[in-house]
Protein backbone atom coordinates (compact mmCIF):
# COMPACT_ATOMS: atom_id res chain seq x y z
CA UNK A 1 0.00 0.00 0.00
CA UNK A 2 1.50 3.32 -1.07
CA UNK A 3 -0.71 5.98 0.58
CA UNK A 4 -1.21 6.56 4.31
CA UNK A 5 -2.60 3.67 6.36
CA UNK A 6 -4.85 6.03 8.29
CA UNK A 7 -5.93 9.48 7.28
CA UNK A 8 -8.32 11.88 9.01
CA UNK A 9 -9.23 14.97 7.01
CA UNK A 10 -10.78 17.98 8.73
CA UNK A 11 -12.70 15.73 11.14
CA UNK A 12 -15.29 17.06 13.56
CA UNK A 13 -16.51 14.51 16.11
CA UNK A 14 -19.12 14.80 18.85
CA UNK A 15 -20.41 12.92 21.91
CA UNK A 16 -24.07 13.85 21.74
CA UNK A 17 -24.03 17.64 21.56
CA UNK A 18 -20.46 17.94 22.95
CA UNK A 19 -18.06 18.97 20.21
CA UNK A 20 -14.82 17.03 20.85
CA UNK A 21 -12.67 17.09 17.70
CA UNK A 22 -12.45 20.29 15.67
CA UNK A 23 -11.21 19.95 12.11
CA UNK A 24 -8.56 17.38 12.98
CA UNK A 25 -6.11 16.22 10.31
CA UNK A 26 -3.99 13.14 10.93
CA UNK A 27 -1.89 10.86 8.72
CA UNK A 28 -0.17 7.63 9.63
CA UNK A 29 2.28 6.31 7.08
CA UNK A 30 3.36 2.71 6.71
CA UNK A 31 6.01 1.76 9.30
CA UNK A 32 5.53 5.02 11.18
CA UNK A 33 4.86 5.51 14.89
CA UNK A 34 2.75 8.50 15.88
CA UNK A 35 2.40 9.75 19.44
CA UNK A 36 -0.76 11.51 20.54
CA UNK A 37 -0.10 13.77 23.48
CA UNK A 38 -2.26 16.18 25.43
CA UNK A 39 -3.85 16.78 28.80
CA UNK A 40 -6.93 14.88 29.89
CA UNK A 41 -10.09 15.59 27.93
CA UNK A 42 -8.31 16.98 24.85
CA UNK A 43 -9.64 14.34 22.44
CA UNK A 44 -6.87 11.72 22.28
CA UNK A 45 -9.13 8.76 23.02
CA UNK A 46 -11.86 10.21 20.80
CA UNK A 47 -9.36 10.35 17.94
CA UNK A 48 -8.62 6.64 18.37
CA UNK A 49 -12.33 5.85 18.67
CA UNK A 50 -12.98 7.78 15.47
CA UNK A 51 -10.35 5.69 13.68
CA UNK A 52 -11.90 2.38 14.81
CA UNK A 53 -15.41 3.56 14.03
CA UNK A 54 -16.84 3.78 17.55
CA UNK A 55 -17.34 7.50 16.95
CA UNK A 56 -18.45 8.64 13.49
CA UNK A 57 -17.26 12.04 12.24
CA UNK A 58 -20.06 14.56 11.71
CA UNK A 59 -17.88 16.51 9.30
CA UNK A 60 -14.74 15.67 7.39
CA UNK A 61 -13.66 12.23 6.32
CA UNK A 62 -11.66 9.27 7.54
CA UNK A 63 -9.76 6.81 5.35
CA UNK A 64 -8.51 3.45 6.54
CA UNK A 65 -6.06 1.69 4.21
CA UNK A 66 -7.28 4.02 1.48
CA UNK A 67 -10.94 3.07 2.00
CA UNK A 68 -13.61 5.54 3.05
CA UNK A 69 -14.27 4.67 6.71
CA UNK A 70 -17.86 5.94 6.55
CA UNK A 71 -18.66 2.79 4.56
CA UNK A 72 -16.92 0.48 7.02
CA UNK A 73 -18.33 -1.08 10.20
CA UNK A 74 -15.99 -1.37 13.19
CA UNK A 75 -15.35 -5.05 12.45
CA UNK A 76 -14.47 -4.17 8.82
CA UNK A 77 -11.93 -1.63 10.08
CA UNK A 78 -10.44 -4.27 12.39
CA UNK A 79 -10.33 -6.77 9.54
CA UNK A 80 -8.58 -4.17 7.39
CA UNK A 81 -5.67 -4.41 9.84
CA UNK A 82 -6.35 -1.94 12.66
CA UNK A 83 -6.01 -3.31 16.22
CA UNK A 84 -7.17 -1.20 19.15
CA UNK A 85 -5.95 -1.62 22.71
CA UNK A 86 -8.42 0.42 24.76
CA UNK A 87 -7.68 2.40 27.89
CA UNK A 88 -9.82 0.09 30.06
CA UNK A 89 -8.12 -3.01 28.54
CA UNK A 90 -11.52 -4.74 28.33
CA UNK A 91 -10.29 -8.21 29.16
CA UNK A 92 -13.04 -10.82 29.09
CA UNK A 93 -13.30 -11.90 32.74
CA UNK A 94 -15.15 -15.12 31.94
CA UNK A 95 -12.40 -16.41 29.65
CA UNK A 96 -8.93 -17.66 30.54
CA UNK A 97 -5.73 -16.00 29.30
CA UNK A 98 -5.41 -18.60 26.54
CA UNK A 99 -9.08 -18.27 25.58
CA UNK A 100 -8.79 -14.47 25.46
CA UNK A 101 -5.92 -14.86 22.99
CA UNK A 102 -7.16 -17.76 20.90
CA UNK A 103 -10.61 -16.25 20.51
CA UNK A 104 -9.12 -13.22 18.76
CA UNK A 105 -6.73 -15.20 16.53
CA UNK A 106 -7.09 -14.34 12.88
CA UNK A 107 -4.99 -13.98 9.75
CA UNK A 108 -3.99 -10.42 8.96
CA UNK A 109 -5.43 -8.40 6.08
CA UNK A 110 -2.69 -9.82 3.82
CA UNK A 111 -3.43 -13.39 4.94
CA UNK A 112 -0.36 -13.86 7.14
CA UNK A 113 -0.41 -15.33 10.64
CA UNK A 114 2.90 -14.15 11.98
CA UNK A 115 1.53 -13.57 15.50
CA UNK A 116 0.58 -16.82 17.20
CA UNK A 117 -0.31 -17.72 20.76
CA UNK A 118 3.21 -19.01 21.35
CA UNK A 119 4.83 -15.86 19.97
CA UNK A 120 2.66 -13.70 22.22
CA UNK A 121 3.56 -15.92 25.19
CA UNK A 122 7.24 -15.52 24.33
CA UNK A 123 6.78 -11.76 24.21
CA UNK A 124 4.98 -11.80 27.57
CA UNK A 125 6.38 -14.66 29.71
CA UNK A 126 4.11 -13.55 32.57
CA UNK A 127 1.10 -14.50 30.46
CA UNK A 128 2.59 -17.92 29.77
CA UNK A 129 2.77 -18.49 33.53
CA UNK A 130 -0.90 -17.59 33.84
CA UNK A 131 -2.31 -19.37 30.79
CA UNK A 132 -5.23 -20.92 32.66
CA UNK A 133 -6.07 -17.96 34.90
CA UNK A 134 -9.37 -16.19 34.40
CA UNK A 135 -9.22 -12.71 32.90
CA UNK A 136 -10.40 -11.11 36.14
CA UNK A 137 -7.72 -12.88 38.17
CA UNK A 138 -4.90 -10.89 36.54
CA UNK A 139 -3.12 -7.79 37.81
CA UNK A 140 -3.48 -4.50 35.93
CA UNK A 141 -0.11 -5.01 34.23
CA UNK A 142 -0.95 -8.55 33.18
CA UNK A 143 -4.29 -7.37 31.84
CA UNK A 144 -2.50 -4.73 29.76
CA UNK A 145 -0.11 -7.39 28.44
CA UNK A 146 -3.07 -9.60 27.58
CA UNK A 147 -4.87 -6.72 25.91
CA UNK A 148 -1.82 -6.00 23.73
CA UNK A 149 -1.30 -9.72 23.08
CA UNK A 150 -4.93 -10.14 22.07
CA UNK A 151 -4.63 -7.24 19.63
CA UNK A 152 -1.49 -8.80 18.13
CA UNK A 153 -3.34 -12.10 17.62
CA UNK A 154 -5.39 -10.33 14.92
CA UNK A 155 -2.11 -9.87 12.98
CA UNK A 156 -2.67 -6.16 12.44
CA UNK A 157 -0.80 -3.62 10.32
CA UNK A 158 -1.52 -0.81 12.78
CA UNK A 159 -1.66 -0.92 16.57
CA UNK A 160 -3.60 1.78 18.41
CA UNK A 161 -2.53 1.94 22.06
CA UNK A 162 -4.60 4.07 24.40
CA UNK A 163 -2.88 5.00 27.69
CA UNK A 164 -0.48 2.13 27.26
CA UNK A 165 1.10 2.34 30.70
CA UNK A 166 -1.35 4.33 32.82
CA UNK A 167 -1.82 3.14 36.38
CA UNK A 168 0.92 0.51 36.17
CA UNK A 169 3.81 -0.05 38.56
CA UNK A 170 7.18 1.37 37.34
CA UNK A 171 8.69 -2.08 36.69
CA UNK A 172 5.67 -3.19 34.68
CA UNK A 173 5.72 0.11 32.78
CA UNK A 174 9.31 -0.59 31.78
CA UNK A 175 8.32 -4.05 30.60
CA UNK A 176 5.45 -2.68 28.52
CA UNK A 177 7.64 0.02 26.92
CA UNK A 178 10.26 -2.55 26.05
CA UNK A 179 7.61 -4.76 24.42
CA UNK A 180 6.16 -1.82 22.48
CA UNK A 181 9.60 -1.00 21.20
CA UNK A 182 10.10 -4.64 20.20
CA UNK A 183 6.78 -4.64 18.33
CA UNK A 184 7.74 -1.39 16.60
CA UNK A 185 11.02 -2.94 15.47
CA UNK A 186 9.00 -5.53 13.50
CA UNK A 187 7.87 -2.66 11.26
CA UNK A 188 4.35 -2.43 12.60
CA UNK A 189 2.81 1.04 12.47
CA UNK A 190 1.34 2.46 15.66
CA UNK A 191 -0.47 5.36 17.24
CA UNK A 192 0.35 5.60 20.93
CA UNK A 193 -1.41 7.66 23.58
CA UNK A 194 0.42 8.00 26.87
CA UNK A 195 1.36 10.52 29.56
CA UNK A 196 5.07 9.66 29.39
CA UNK A 197 6.14 12.29 26.87
CA UNK A 198 9.84 11.45 27.21
CA UNK A 199 9.27 7.82 26.24
CA UNK A 200 7.00 8.82 23.37
CA UNK A 201 9.65 11.20 22.03
CA UNK A 202 12.22 8.41 22.04
CA UNK A 203 9.95 5.80 20.50
CA UNK A 204 7.88 7.66 17.93
CA UNK A 205 8.98 9.42 14.76
CA UNK A 206 5.82 11.53 14.42
CA UNK A 207 4.13 13.55 17.16
CA UNK A 208 0.85 15.34 17.64
CA UNK A 209 -0.25 17.45 20.59
CA UNK A 210 -3.98 17.89 21.00
CA UNK A 211 -5.48 20.90 22.73
CA UNK A 212 -9.27 21.07 23.00
CA UNK A 213 -9.73 18.75 20.05
CA UNK A 214 -7.36 20.64 17.74
CA UNK A 215 -3.82 19.77 16.72
CA UNK A 216 -1.65 22.36 18.51
CA UNK A 217 1.42 20.65 17.09
CA UNK A 218 1.96 18.07 14.41
CA UNK A 219 5.33 17.13 13.08
CA UNK A 220 8.33 14.85 13.28
CA UNK A 221 10.86 14.43 16.09
CA UNK A 222 13.15 17.18 14.79
CA UNK A 223 10.27 19.66 14.57
CA UNK A 224 9.29 18.88 18.15
CA UNK A 225 12.87 19.38 19.33
CA UNK A 226 12.95 22.75 17.56
CA UNK A 227 10.11 23.95 19.79
CA UNK A 228 11.42 23.15 23.28
CA UNK A 229 8.73 25.06 25.15
CA UNK A 230 5.78 23.47 23.37
CA UNK A 231 5.57 20.50 25.74
CA UNK A 232 5.72 22.82 28.74
CA UNK A 233 3.05 25.07 27.26
CA UNK A 234 0.57 22.33 26.41
CA UNK A 235 1.43 19.48 28.74
CA UNK A 236 2.90 21.35 31.71
CA UNK A 237 6.18 19.38 31.70
CA UNK B 1 -17.70 -26.72 31.76
CA UNK B 2 -18.98 -27.64 35.24
CA UNK B 3 -16.59 -29.21 37.75
CA UNK B 4 -16.48 -32.96 38.34
CA UNK B 5 -18.48 -32.58 41.56
CA UNK B 6 -21.22 -30.64 39.81
CA UNK B 7 -21.31 -33.21 37.01
CA UNK B 8 -21.65 -35.97 39.62
CA UNK B 9 -24.55 -34.11 41.24
CA UNK B 10 -26.18 -33.68 37.84
CA UNK B 11 -25.71 -37.39 37.11
CA UNK B 12 -27.49 -38.20 40.38
CA UNK B 13 -30.33 -35.88 39.36
CA UNK B 14 -30.61 -37.58 35.97
CA UNK B 15 -30.63 -41.02 37.62
CA UNK B 16 -33.30 -39.88 40.07
CA UNK B 17 -35.41 -38.73 37.15
CA UNK B 18 -34.71 -41.90 35.20
CA UNK B 19 -36.37 -44.10 37.84
CA UNK B 20 -39.65 -42.13 37.79
CA UNK B 21 -41.29 -44.37 35.12
CA UNK B 22 -40.31 -47.44 37.17
CA UNK B 23 -41.91 -46.27 40.40
CA UNK B 24 -44.49 -43.65 39.46
CA UNK B 25 -47.84 -43.85 37.68
CA UNK B 26 -48.76 -42.08 34.44
CA UNK B 27 -49.40 -38.76 36.21
CA UNK B 28 -45.89 -38.61 37.67
CA UNK B 29 -44.31 -39.74 34.41
CA UNK B 30 -46.12 -36.94 32.60
CA UNK B 31 -45.04 -34.39 35.22
CA UNK B 32 -41.40 -35.53 35.00
CA UNK B 33 -41.57 -35.40 31.19
CA UNK B 34 -42.93 -31.86 31.36
CA UNK B 35 -40.06 -30.91 33.70
CA UNK B 36 -37.49 -32.26 31.27
CA UNK B 37 -39.06 -30.70 28.19
CA UNK B 38 -39.44 -27.31 29.84
CA UNK B 39 -35.86 -27.75 31.05
CA UNK B 40 -34.76 -28.05 27.39
CA UNK B 41 -36.81 -24.95 26.59
CA UNK B 42 -35.26 -22.96 29.46
CA UNK B 43 -31.77 -24.21 28.55
CA UNK B 44 -32.22 -22.87 25.01
CA UNK B 45 -33.19 -19.49 26.44
CA UNK B 46 -30.08 -19.56 28.63
CA UNK B 47 -27.94 -19.63 25.49
CA UNK B 48 -29.42 -16.23 24.67
CA UNK B 49 -29.80 -14.67 28.12
CA UNK B 50 -26.87 -16.21 29.99
CA UNK B 51 -24.27 -16.47 27.24
CA UNK B 52 -25.08 -13.98 24.48
CA UNK B 53 -26.59 -11.24 26.66
CA UNK B 54 -29.86 -11.14 24.72
CA UNK B 55 -32.87 -11.09 27.03
CA UNK B 56 -35.68 -12.40 24.84
CA UNK B 57 -39.25 -12.03 25.99
CA UNK B 58 -40.64 -13.86 22.99
CA UNK B 59 -38.85 -17.18 23.12
CA UNK B 60 -42.14 -19.09 23.43
CA UNK B 61 -42.86 -18.11 19.81
CA UNK B 62 -40.55 -20.91 18.65
CA UNK B 63 -41.74 -23.33 21.32
CA UNK B 64 -45.40 -22.94 20.33
CA UNK B 65 -44.77 -22.63 16.61
CA UNK B 66 -43.08 -26.03 16.48
CA UNK B 67 -46.04 -27.59 18.32
CA UNK B 68 -48.43 -26.07 15.80
CA UNK B 69 -46.33 -27.27 12.87
CA UNK B 70 -46.46 -30.79 14.34
CA UNK B 71 -50.26 -30.51 14.50
CA UNK B 72 -50.43 -29.25 10.90
CA UNK B 73 -48.21 -31.99 9.46
CA UNK B 74 -49.76 -34.82 11.49
CA UNK B 75 -52.35 -36.90 9.57
CA UNK B 76 -55.73 -37.08 11.37
CA UNK B 77 -55.89 -40.86 11.23
CA UNK B 78 -52.27 -41.88 11.69
CA UNK B 79 -49.12 -40.86 13.53
CA UNK B 80 -46.62 -38.59 11.82
CA UNK B 81 -43.20 -40.15 11.25
CA UNK B 82 -40.55 -38.23 13.16
CA UNK B 83 -38.06 -39.01 10.41
CA UNK B 84 -39.65 -36.21 8.38
CA UNK B 85 -42.01 -34.47 10.84
CA UNK B 86 -39.22 -33.46 13.24
CA UNK B 87 -36.97 -31.93 10.54
CA UNK B 88 -40.01 -30.05 9.17
CA UNK B 89 -40.86 -28.67 12.65
CA UNK B 90 -37.24 -27.70 13.30
CA UNK B 91 -36.81 -26.27 9.80
CA UNK B 92 -39.87 -24.01 10.12
CA UNK B 93 -38.80 -22.93 13.60
CA UNK B 94 -35.25 -22.20 12.45
CA UNK B 95 -36.57 -20.19 9.52
CA UNK B 96 -38.88 -18.21 11.84
CA UNK B 97 -35.95 -17.63 14.22
CA UNK B 98 -33.82 -16.44 11.29
CA UNK B 99 -36.44 -13.93 10.14
CA UNK B 100 -37.35 -12.70 13.63
CA UNK B 101 -33.70 -12.69 14.72
CA UNK B 102 -32.52 -10.81 11.60
CA UNK B 103 -34.72 -7.90 12.66
CA UNK B 104 -34.53 -8.25 16.46
CA UNK B 105 -30.78 -8.54 17.01
CA UNK B 106 -30.29 -5.14 15.39
CA UNK B 107 -31.79 -3.74 18.60
CA UNK B 108 -30.41 -3.81 22.13
CA UNK B 109 -31.54 -3.87 25.75
CA UNK B 110 -35.16 -3.02 26.41
CA UNK B 111 -35.82 -2.56 22.68
CA UNK B 112 -34.74 -6.14 22.02
CA UNK B 113 -37.11 -7.30 24.76
CA UNK B 114 -39.98 -5.33 23.20
CA UNK B 115 -39.28 -6.45 19.62
CA UNK B 116 -39.09 -10.14 20.52
CA UNK B 117 -42.27 -9.78 22.60
CA UNK B 118 -44.02 -8.08 19.66
CA UNK B 119 -43.06 -10.86 17.23
CA UNK B 120 -44.23 -13.55 19.66
CA UNK B 121 -47.55 -11.75 20.18
CA UNK B 122 -47.99 -11.48 16.40
CA UNK B 123 -47.66 -15.26 16.14
CA UNK B 124 -49.91 -15.70 19.18
CA UNK B 125 -52.71 -13.66 17.58
CA UNK B 126 -52.16 -15.34 14.22
CA UNK B 127 -53.00 -18.74 15.72
CA UNK B 128 -55.55 -17.27 18.14
CA UNK B 129 -57.60 -15.44 15.54
CA UNK B 130 -57.25 -17.70 12.49
CA UNK B 131 -59.05 -20.95 11.76
CA UNK B 132 -55.81 -22.60 10.72
CA UNK B 133 -55.52 -24.71 13.88
CA UNK B 134 -58.63 -24.38 15.97
CA UNK B 135 -58.24 -20.68 16.78
CA UNK B 136 -58.45 -19.84 20.47
CA UNK B 137 -59.67 -23.38 21.31
CA UNK B 138 -56.40 -24.95 20.20
CA UNK B 139 -56.09 -28.23 18.33
CA UNK B 140 -55.44 -31.91 19.00
CA UNK B 141 -52.72 -34.18 17.70
CA UNK B 142 -54.70 -37.39 17.76
CA UNK B 143 -51.79 -39.73 17.13
CA UNK B 144 -48.46 -38.96 18.78
CA UNK B 145 -45.41 -39.02 16.49
CA UNK B 146 -43.55 -42.24 15.85
CA UNK B 147 -40.15 -43.04 14.42
CA UNK B 148 -40.65 -45.73 11.81
CA UNK B 149 -38.37 -47.40 9.32
CA UNK B 150 -40.69 -48.76 6.65
CA UNK B 151 -43.36 -50.62 8.56
CA UNK B 152 -41.16 -51.12 11.64
CA UNK B 153 -41.94 -48.69 14.46
CA UNK B 154 -38.70 -47.93 16.34
CA UNK B 155 -40.03 -45.28 18.74
CA UNK B 156 -43.64 -44.50 19.59
CA UNK B 157 -44.00 -41.27 21.56
CA UNK B 158 -47.58 -42.34 22.36
CA UNK B 159 -46.17 -44.39 25.23
CA UNK B 160 -45.65 -42.10 28.22
CA UNK B 161 -42.49 -43.93 29.37
CA UNK B 162 -41.09 -43.90 25.83
CA UNK B 163 -41.71 -40.17 25.53
CA UNK B 164 -40.13 -39.64 28.94
CA UNK B 165 -36.91 -41.50 28.09
CA UNK B 166 -36.77 -39.95 24.62
CA UNK B 167 -36.99 -36.49 26.25
CA UNK B 168 -34.39 -37.38 28.88
CA UNK B 169 -31.91 -38.60 26.26
CA UNK B 170 -32.65 -35.47 24.19
CA UNK B 171 -31.89 -33.28 27.21
CA UNK B 172 -28.54 -34.98 27.81
CA UNK B 173 -27.54 -34.86 24.13
CA UNK B 174 -28.58 -31.22 23.75
CA UNK B 175 -26.78 -30.23 26.95
CA UNK B 176 -23.58 -31.95 25.77
CA UNK B 177 -23.98 -30.35 22.33
CA UNK B 178 -24.40 -26.86 23.80
CA UNK B 179 -21.39 -27.35 26.10
CA UNK B 180 -19.34 -28.23 23.00
CA UNK B 181 -20.67 -25.19 21.14
CA UNK B 182 -19.74 -22.95 24.07
CA UNK B 183 -16.24 -24.43 24.27
CA UNK B 184 -15.69 -23.86 20.55
CA UNK B 185 -14.44 -20.48 19.24
CA UNK B 186 -18.05 -19.54 18.40
CA UNK B 187 -18.99 -19.96 22.05
CA UNK B 188 -16.10 -17.81 23.21
CA UNK B 189 -17.12 -15.07 20.79
CA UNK B 190 -20.74 -14.92 21.98
CA UNK B 191 -19.54 -14.86 25.60
CA UNK B 192 -17.27 -11.98 24.63
CA UNK B 193 -20.22 -10.20 23.02
CA UNK B 194 -22.17 -10.49 26.26
CA UNK B 195 -19.35 -8.85 28.23
CA UNK B 196 -18.31 -6.17 25.73
CA UNK B 197 -19.79 -6.08 22.25
CA UNK B 198 -17.76 -3.03 21.17
CA UNK B 199 -14.54 -4.81 22.03
CA UNK B 200 -15.53 -7.81 19.94
CA UNK B 201 -16.24 -5.53 16.99
CA UNK B 202 -12.85 -3.91 17.42
CA UNK B 203 -11.31 -7.38 17.31
CA UNK B 204 -12.90 -7.82 13.88
CA UNK B 205 -15.99 -9.86 14.70
CA UNK B 206 -19.26 -9.13 12.94
CA UNK B 207 -21.23 -9.35 16.17
CA UNK B 208 -24.57 -9.08 14.39
CA UNK B 209 -23.96 -12.39 12.60
CA UNK B 210 -22.80 -14.16 15.75
CA UNK B 211 -25.84 -12.97 17.70
CA UNK B 212 -28.10 -14.04 14.86
CA UNK B 213 -26.60 -17.53 14.75
CA UNK B 214 -27.00 -17.82 18.52
CA UNK B 215 -30.63 -16.66 18.20
CA UNK B 216 -31.34 -19.27 15.51
CA UNK B 217 -29.71 -22.09 17.51
CA UNK B 218 -31.70 -21.11 20.63
CA UNK B 219 -34.93 -20.82 18.63
CA UNK B 220 -34.43 -24.20 16.98
CA UNK B 221 -33.78 -25.92 20.32
CA UNK B 222 -36.90 -24.22 21.72
CA UNK B 223 -38.70 -25.65 18.70
CA UNK B 224 -37.41 -29.11 19.58
CA UNK B 225 -38.81 -28.65 23.10
CA UNK B 226 -42.10 -27.47 21.58
CA UNK B 227 -42.27 -30.61 19.44
CA UNK B 228 -41.86 -32.80 22.54
CA UNK B 229 -44.26 -30.69 24.61
CA UNK B 230 -47.00 -30.99 21.99
CA UNK B 231 -46.44 -34.75 22.08
CA UNK B 232 -47.07 -34.95 25.84
CA UNK B 233 -50.76 -34.07 25.79
CA UNK B 234 -51.30 -34.22 22.06
CA UNK B 235 -52.72 -30.74 22.23
CA UNK B 236 -51.58 -27.27 21.17
CA UNK B 237 -53.11 -23.90 22.00
CA UNK B 238 -52.14 -20.27 21.37
CA UNK B 239 -51.05 -19.97 25.03
CA UNK B 240 -47.93 -21.95 24.11
CA UNK B 241 -46.74 -18.91 22.13
CA UNK B 242 -47.92 -16.26 24.60
CA UNK B 243 -45.86 -13.86 26.67
CA UNK B 244 -46.74 -15.78 29.85
CA UNK B 245 -44.93 -18.85 28.50
CA UNK B 246 -41.90 -16.71 27.61
CA UNK B 247 -42.05 -15.18 31.09
CA UNK B 248 -42.16 -18.61 32.75
CA UNK B 249 -39.09 -19.65 30.75
CA UNK B 250 -37.27 -16.52 31.96
CA UNK B 251 -38.27 -17.30 35.56
CA UNK B 252 -36.85 -20.83 35.12
CA UNK B 253 -33.57 -19.39 33.81
CA UNK B 254 -33.29 -16.87 36.67
CA UNK B 255 -34.40 -19.39 39.30
CA UNK B 256 -31.88 -21.96 38.09
CA UNK B 257 -29.03 -19.53 37.44
CA UNK B 258 -28.09 -17.81 34.21
CA UNK B 259 -25.08 -18.83 32.18
CA UNK B 260 -24.79 -22.38 33.43
CA UNK B 261 -27.04 -24.36 30.99
CA UNK B 262 -27.80 -26.92 33.70
CA UNK B 263 -29.17 -24.21 36.04
CA UNK B 264 -32.28 -23.48 33.95
CA UNK B 265 -33.02 -27.22 33.79
CA UNK B 266 -32.90 -27.30 37.60
CA UNK B 267 -35.04 -24.16 37.55
CA UNK B 268 -37.67 -25.90 35.42
CA UNK B 269 -37.69 -28.98 37.65
CA UNK B 270 -37.90 -26.81 40.79
CA UNK B 271 -40.65 -24.58 39.44
CA UNK B 272 -42.91 -27.48 38.39
CA UNK B 273 -42.03 -29.49 41.50
CA UNK B 274 -42.77 -26.63 43.89
CA UNK B 275 -45.99 -25.83 42.03
CA UNK B 276 -47.08 -29.43 42.55
CA UNK B 277 -46.21 -29.12 46.24
CA UNK B 278 -48.03 -25.80 46.78
CA UNK B 279 -51.16 -27.14 45.08
CA UNK B 280 -51.41 -29.97 47.60
CA UNK B 281 -54.52 -29.29 49.76
CA UNK B 282 -53.37 -31.80 52.38
CA UNK B 283 -50.22 -29.75 52.98
CA UNK B 284 -51.36 -26.18 52.43
CA UNK B 285 -55.12 -26.25 53.06
CA UNK B 286 -57.15 -23.42 51.55
CA UNK B 287 -53.97 -21.57 50.45
CA UNK B 288 -53.37 -24.39 47.97
CA UNK B 289 -56.12 -22.85 45.83
CA UNK B 290 -54.00 -19.69 45.67
CA UNK B 291 -50.69 -21.47 45.13
CA UNK B 292 -49.41 -18.65 42.91
CA UNK B 293 -48.97 -16.47 46.02
CA UNK B 294 -46.72 -19.10 47.60
CA UNK B 295 -44.89 -19.54 44.32
CA UNK B 296 -44.23 -15.79 44.16
CA UNK B 297 -42.75 -15.91 47.66
CA UNK B 298 -40.59 -18.90 46.70
CA UNK B 299 -39.19 -17.20 43.59
CA UNK B 300 -38.50 -13.97 45.54
CA UNK B 301 -36.66 -15.93 48.27
CA UNK B 302 -34.46 -17.73 45.75
CA UNK B 303 -33.61 -14.53 43.89
CA UNK B 304 -32.91 -12.63 47.14
CA UNK B 305 -30.85 -15.26 48.93
CA UNK B 306 -29.21 -17.14 46.05
CA UNK B 307 -27.93 -14.57 43.56
CA UNK B 308 -26.80 -17.26 41.14
CA UNK B 309 -29.95 -19.31 41.47
CA UNK B 310 -30.30 -22.96 42.39
CA UNK B 311 -27.56 -23.88 39.91
CA UNK B 312 -25.22 -21.48 41.72
CA UNK B 313 -26.16 -23.09 45.02
CA UNK B 314 -25.31 -26.51 43.58
CA UNK B 315 -21.92 -25.23 42.39
CA UNK B 316 -21.25 -23.75 45.85
CA UNK B 317 -22.12 -26.98 47.67
CA UNK B 318 -20.09 -29.07 45.22
CA UNK B 319 -17.14 -26.68 45.61
CA UNK B 320 -17.33 -26.89 49.41
CA UNK B 321 -17.38 -30.69 49.31
CA UNK B 322 -14.30 -30.82 47.09
CA UNK B 323 -12.49 -28.42 49.49
CA UNK B 324 -13.40 -30.63 52.46
CA UNK B 325 -11.84 -33.61 50.68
Amino acid sequence: MTGPLIELRDVDAYYGSSHILHGLDLRLECGSCLSLMGRNGMGKTTTLKTIVGYVRPKRGSAYIMGRDASELATHDIAQAGIAYVPEDRAIFPNLTVTENLVMAARAGANGTRSWTEERVMTLFPRLAERRDHWGNHLSGGEQQMLSIGRALMTNPDVLLLDEATEGLAPLIREEIWSVISEIKSTGMSAIIVDKDAARLQDLCDQHMILVKGRAAFSGDRAALQNEPDILHRHLGI
Amino acid sequence: MPSRNVLSALAVLVLALAVVPMIGDKYWIKLATRMIVLGIFAMSLDLLVGYTGLVSFGHAAFFGLSGYVLHLVSPEDAAANMAWALPVCLGVTALAALVIGALSVRTKGVYFIMVTLAFAQMLFYFFHDSDLAGGSDGAYIYFKPILALGSVVLVDLGGSAVLFYFSLVSLIVLYAGLVMVLRAPFGKVIQGIKVNEHRMQALGFNTYLYKLVSFVIAGTIAGYAGFLFASIDGFVSPELLGWQESGIALVMVILGGMGTLFGPVIGAIALLGVEELFRDRALFGFIAAHWQILMGGFVICIVLFFANGLGGLLVKIAGRQSEER
